[in-house]
């Protein structure tokens, strides 16, 4: 069970895919003009995240790992076609909104970053929680920025006008510039967090078993490799024996 | 060996020019400008002034005590807001203004390095940031003295201006941009001292008449061409911002190219685009494309055969 809820917690603070790894940044900048917006595409892609893991992690003795990532794409393709129709058919509005960037989930690298990095070596239950903890970060994330956006851009917050009458929306911050802005000004502020813990003494926790041996460990995404200098040691070391 | 020798690190070598130096001349240089476009627009625009260099000022001063590292004094900040509200239309609300000023130093050029390290020229960040998030306040040039278009709006569609009128500087527009006289006279001092040279604006200017003949529709007529040369911030973009040092090519065939794509793409603007005016959005675009321009025209040092191919 600890190991459920630190699967969770790694997703959404720890190693959250927008803020730390760094991945899906298309749907992130393209799609979060407004913090609904944000937050029905993170709910989407969680879902999409969670069932895939699921069904890759118990197929993982299944699939040869030479043909592994046309089968990731294929499941993965399966659920996005999935929810597609779901949302075309329950919330068409939210589809409308999103517009191509729904079918574009299938080439998001969070889903396939994380069937590659933890769903193809880890049991069924910490699979679906690591993907609905990488899934929650991602609509944190974008829940986020599009409020931001939304308050600074439009003057309101899920549609409810928030800002004072004679306030004048800086256009900019629903545009794409807007997107760049927020998400490196958001970005700044959690690593300035997480300096700041790390001087305060609190040590960064590592992920569960981690041995520090990055050569061989399937965690390709684990943010520890650009801090942990053991770690970037061995990096470099296994670099030059590879040029030997 | 009775003498004591000084054993210093090189530079060995120092020139006199300081940054805060360059800088004053700049600003004398920006003066004429300045004062036409109070006199010309009324005590508005002095405010209008007054709050652009007091933000990028603060801001620049907050950023460094925050740092510890003190850079109000090369008064780069005084030259970056007083362009900034040259640029800007006498009618914009305050705290816009203000805006503006911060986005150019904090944004533009603190988070990226600070001076010299800017990619892009800030005043000309800062009024494309208030142009596309307030595009109604931007474009609305009406004031007590002029009723609102400008006269590169009004030649845009097809109506007649008054060249004469635009070469003093007695149209609408933004603060700093109409006269052309000013300009040129506040350019001449720069030359005169030696802080810019004539390849970027010459290159521009010539590069900019060659496209508005050729594609401008009204072929050589002369009053159109004053008319395209005087409006907008031609003037005020080639000498000023172009010249910038940190934002502008360093070798002399680079600059050379600079010119001619800017002209290029002012006129592509000017003549093609939905707007009337296009020097800042070119210039930006420019600078996005110093790096590249320097690599392609990176002369070959001395004894050493460039290799073809």
């Amino acid at each position: 069970m600890k190991n459920l809820l630190e699967r969770l917690y790694n997703g959404m603070i720890k190693e959250n895919p927008t803020f730390v790894l760094v991945l899906g940044m298309c749907p992130t900048l393209a799609v979060t003009t407004s913090a609904k917006n944000g937050l029905g595409m993170g709910l989407t892609t969680t879902v999409v995240l969670a069932m895939s893991n699921l069904i890759i992690s118990a197929l993982r003795k299944v699939i040869p790992s030479r043909v592994r990532i046309p089968a990731f794409i294929v499941i993965i393709a399966t659920f996005v076609t999935c929810v597609e129709l779901l949302l075309k058919a329950y919330l068409p509005d939210l589809n409308k909104a999103l517009g191509v960037y729904i079918p574009l989930i299938v080439v998001n690298c969070i889903i396939l970053g994380r069937a590659e990095s933890y769903a193809y070596s880890h049991s069924m239950l910490p699979s679906l929680f690591d993907g609905i903890g990488m899934g929650l970060g991602f609509s944190l994330a974008l829940t986020l920025i599009g409020a931001v956006r939304e308050l600074l851009g439009a003057g309101t917050l899920f549609e409810m006008t928030v800002m004072p009458e004679g306030y004048v929306p800086i256009n900019i911050f629903i545009l794409a510039p807007g997107a760049f802005f927020v998400l490196a000004v958001l970005t700044a502020f959690q690593n300035y967090l997480k300096i700041r813990a790390k001087a305060s003494g609190k040590e960064v926790r590592k992920p569960s078993g981690c041995g520090h041996d990055c050569a061989s460990c399937a965690e390709s995404g684990c943010s520890s490799r650009f801090y942990d200098e053991k770690a970037a040691e061995a990096d470099t070391e296994t670099e030059k024996e590879e040029e030997r | 060996m009775s003498e004591m020798y000084k054993v210093s690190a090189n530079p060995h070598i120092r020139s006199k020019v300081t940054t805060s130096g360059i800088m004053m001349a700049v600003i004398i240089a920006l003066l004429p400008a300045t004062g036409f476009g109070i006199y010309n627009f009324g005590i508005r625009a002095l405010w209008v002034i007054l709050v652009t260099v007091a933000s990028t000022v603060l801001t620049e001063f907050v950023y460094g005590f925050c740092r510890k590292k003190p850079t109000i004094s090369d008064l780069s900040a005084v030259v970056t807001g007083l362009l900034l509200a040259l640029n800007l239309p006498v009618g914009i609300p305050l705290w816009m203004a203000a805006l503006g000023g911060v986005f150019a130093i904090l944004v533009v050029k603190l988070l990226f390095g600070g001076l010299g390290q800017n990619f892009m020229n800030p005043a000309l960040g800062a009024r494309c940031f208030l142009l596309i998030s307030f595009p109604a306040y931007m474009t609305d040039f009406a004031c007590d003295a002029y009723s609102g278009a400008t006269p590169l709006a009004v030649l845009k569609a097809g109506g007649e201006v008054n060249v004469h009128d635009m070469i003093m500087g007695n149209v609408a527009g933004t603060i700093g941009e109409t006269s052309m006289i000013a300009i040129i006279i506040g350019a001449c001092i720069l030359i005169l001292l030696g802080i810019i040279d004539l390849k970027v604006p010459g290159s521009y200017i010539v590069t900019f008449v060659i496209f508005i003949v050729l594609f401008g529709g009204n072929g050589l007529d002369p009053r159109y061409i004053s008319a395209q040369l005087a409006g907008g911030g031609l003037m005020l973009g080639a000498f000023f911002m172009a010249t910038d040092y940190v934002t502008r090519p360093v070798t002399p065939m680079g600059q050379i190219v600079f010119g001619v794509f800017l002209g290029i793409m002012t006129g592509v603007f000017r003549v093609f685009g939905p707007g009337a005016e296009g020097v800042s959005y070119a210039i930006i675009i420019g600078n996005l494309l110093v790096p590249l321009i320097e690599k392609v025209t990176k002369p070959a040092a001395f004894g050493v055969r460039r290799n073809k191919g």
